[in-house]
C-alpha cells in the first residue's frame, strides 16, 4: 500500500499539483500556506489565543462557512426553481416531493440562512466584547456592520421565494415599513407633500408595484441570487483583507503591524 | 401548555431558541473571563501569545470546526424540513401577520412608535450607530482582550442595545405576541377572537390637556406640551455639555462632535425602553402629536 504511494508521489501528475508534502519543518509548514491560494489568506504565523475557541468563539470562521455552504446549496436550488408567480410555488413543491435530496438541500439553504444570522450577530457580540474594533481595526468593524445588514437583507429577499403564504405575509409586513419612510414614503413624514404617492414612493421600487407580487418576487429572487451575494462577496473580501493589513486577530499583544 | 411546545418547536422559531440559549451561554462566559482577568492582574491571553505555525494549528481547528458545523447542519437537515405552507394568497391575511424572526424586534418597536419611527428611523439609527461606535469609543484600553473594569460603561450600553432592546424584543415578538399583536403568555393559547379595550391617550391628556377640540382641529397647546418636551429631551445634551464641560476630563477628551453624536445616540436608544413604559404602564400613545407627525 505504501510503495503505491510513494510511486505516486513520484509522478511527474501529482508532483505538478501538490508542491509540498507533511514534512515537520517550520518552512515546509510555512510553504504549505503560503503556496495554496486559499490557504494564504492565512498568516504563516499567529499568536496562540487565536488558534483557541475561548477567544474567537469561531464565529467569524462558521458565519464564512456558512455562506459557502449558502452559495452551494443555493445554486443547485437554483436549478429547480423558476421565479415566476405562477411556478414558483408549484415548484417548491416538485423539490420538497419528487426531487432526489430536495428537501435536504432546501433545508440545509434555509436553516444554514438562519444559523449565519445568529452567527453573525455573536460574531459581532464577540468583537464588542474583545474590544477588537478599537485602532487600528475600526474601518473593519463598519465594513462588519455592512456585512450584518446584507445578511440581514440576503435573509429577507430569500424568505420571499417559497411563494407561500408565510413568505409573501412576512414580505408584506417587512416593506409596509418602507410606506413611512419620511421623504420618501406616501405615508411617511412630509411624504405626500413632496408628492408621494403609493404607485411612485420608495415602497414602490422596493417591490415593483403597489403590492407585494409577482414583480416583487422577480426582483427579491435577482437581489437574492446575484446582487447581494456579489456586493457581499466585495465587502468580505476587504472584510478578511484588512483583518491582515491591519496586524492580523486582535490580542493585547498583536495591535502593531504583523 | 401545548401552545408553548407549539410555539417553540415551529421550524422556524427553532433558531430563536438556538439563538437565547447561545447568548446567555456567551454573555456568562464572556464575562466570567472578563472577570478572570481584572481578578488575577494578568490577562489569560497575553500567556498565549507566543507565535505558533497556522499549519498544522489553526487549520486543524478549522477543519474540525468545519466538520462539527457540518454535521449539525446535516443532522438538522434530515430531522426538520424547512416550512412551506399554503400558496401566497393576497387576500386572505394570517392573524398574526409576522415578520420574518430576526426582524421581530422592530415589529414590536410597531407598538410604541408609528412606523416612520419604528421601521425606519430607529433601523437607520441602528446601523450608523453601530458603525459608530469605533470613532465614538476613545477608551483606548481593552484592546484585544476580555475585560470588564476597563470599559465597564461600553459594555453595560452596548449589552442593553444588543440583549434586552435586541434579542429579547426578538423573543417577546415571537413568543409572547399572538393574534391582533395582543399580548399571550406562551403557555396561553391563542384566542383569535379576543378584544382588549385600551383607551389610549396622548401624554398632554394625562396632565388634562386635550390633544385635539370637538372639530378634530389640533389643540396648540398640546402641541407646545409635545414640542417642549421631545425638544427638551434632546436639549439635555447642549444643556449637560455647558454644565460639565469644565469639570469632566471625559468631555474634554471626547470634544464636541464626539460628544453629540454620542449624546445623541444614546438618548434615541434611551427612547425606546422610555416610551415602552409610557405605552405599556399608562396607555400614552403620543408624546407630541403635530400635523404632519406624532412621536
Amino acid at each position: 500500500m505504501f510503495k503505491i504511494r510513494e510511486k505516486l508521489q513520484q509522478t511527474e501528475v501529482w508532483k505538478s499539483i501538490f508542491r509540498h508534502n507533511y514534512q515537520d519543518t517550520n518552512r515546509n509548514r510555512a510553504l504549505q500556506i503560503v503556496d495554496n491560494v486559499f490557504l494564504h489568506l492565512h498568516p504563516v504565523r499567529i499568536s496562540r489565543h487565536a488558534t483557541n475557541l475561548g477567544f474567537t468563539w469561531g464565529m467569524g470562521g462558521i458565519t464564512f462557512l456558512l455562506f459557502i455552504v449558502l452559495t452551494i446549496t443555493g445554486v443547485i436550488l437554483m436549478f429547480y426553481y423558476r421565479p415566476a408567480a405562477e411556478y414558483a410555488y408549484e415548484d417548491m413543491k416538485y423539490l420538497m416531493n419528487d426531487v432526489a435530496f430536495g428537501p435536504l438541500i432546501r433545508n440545509m439553504h434555509r436553516w444554514a440562512a438562519h444559523a449565519m444570522v445568529i452567527t453573525v450577530m455573536l460574531h459581532m457580540f464577540r468583537v464588542f466584547l474583545t474590544g477588537s474594533y478599537k485602532a487600528p481595526r475600526q474601518f473593519n468593524w463598519v465594513v462588519g456592520v455592512l456585512l450584518l445588514v446584507l445578511t440581514l437583507l440576503l435573509s429577507f429577499t430569500g424568505y420571499l421565494l417559497p411563494w407561500d403564504q408565510l413568505a409573501i405575509w412576512a414580505v408584506t409586513v417587512g416593506t409596509n415599513m418602507a410606506r413611512a419612510t419620511p421623504l420618501l414614503g406616501h405615508e411617511g413624514p412630509f411624504g405626500q407633500q413632496l408628492g408621494m404617492r403609493i404607485d411612485n414612493d420608495v415602497r414602490f421600487v422596493l417591490l415593483g408595484g403597489t403590492q407585494v407580487g409577482p414583480p416583487t418576487l422577480l426582483r427579491f429572487y435577482v437581489g437574492h441570487c446575484i446582487f447581494l451575494p456579489l456586493i457581499a462577496t466585495i465587502f468580505m473580501v476587504v472584510h478578511f483583507w484588512r483583518i491582515r493589513k491591519d496586524g492580523g486577530i486582535s490580542g493585547p499583544a498583536g495591535n502593531g503591524k504583523e | 401548555m401545548r401552545n408553548l411546545w407549539v410555539l417553540i418547536s415551529k421550524p422556524d422559531n427553532i433558531p430563536i431558541v438556538g439563538l437565547l440559549f447561545l447568548v446567555i451561554l456567551y454573555t456568562w462566559y464572556s464575562l466570567s473571563k472578563a472577570l478572570k482577568n481584572d481578578r488575577q492582574g494578568f490577562l489569560d491571553e497575553s500567556t498565549l501569545s507566543e507565535k505558533i505555525q497556522v499549519w498544522p494549528n489553526l487549520v486543524r481547528v478549522e477543519f474540525l470546526g468545519t466538520l462539527f458545523v457540518m454535521v449539525v447542519l446535516v443532522f438538522w437537515s434530515f430531522l426538520i424540513d424547512a416550512p412551506l405552507e399554503e400558496p401566497a394568497n393576497p387576500t386572505l391575511t394570517p392573524n398574526p401577520s409576522k415578520a420574518p424572526w430576526y426582524f421581530l424586534g422592530l415589529q414590536e418597536m410597531l407598538v410604541y412608535f408609528d412606523p416612520w419611527i419604528a421601521g425606519v428611523v430607529l433601523p437607520t439609527f441602528i446601523i450608523l450607530g453601530l458603525m459608530a461606535i469605533p470613532y465614538i469609543d476613545i477608551n483606548e484600553k481593552g484592546n484585544g482582550y476580555y475585560t470588564f473594569k476597563e470599559r465597564s460603561w461600553s459594555i453595560l450600553i452596548f449589552c442593553f442595545g444588543f440583549i434586552v432592546l435586541w434579542v429579547s424584543l426578538i423573543v417577546l415578538g415571537t413568543f409572547w405576541r399572538g393574534p391582533g399583536w395582543y399580548f399571550f403568555f406562551p403557555w396561553e393559547p391563542w384566542d383569535t377572537h379576543r378584544v382588549v379595550a385600551l383607551t389610549n391617550i396622548d401624554l398632554s391628556e394625562f396632565f388634562g390637556v386635550h390633544t385635539r377640540s370637538a372639530d378634530y382641529s389640533l389643540n396648540p397647546a398640546a402641541f407646545i406640551f409635545g414640542a417642549v418636551l421631545v425638544l427638551g429631551y434632546y436639549s439635555l445634551i447642549p444643556l449637560y455639555w455647558i454644565l460639565k464641560k469644565d469639570k469632566s476630563g471625559l468631555l474634554k477628551k471626547l470634544g464636541p462632535i464626539r460628544y453629540n453624536v454620542t449624546a445623541f445616540l444614546f438618548l434615541t436608544m434611551m427612547s425606546l425602553p422610555i416610551k415602552m413604559v409610557l405605552r405599556i404602564g399608562f396607555n400614552i400613545k403620543y408624546v407630541w402629536v403635530t400635523p404632519w407627525f406624532n412621536i
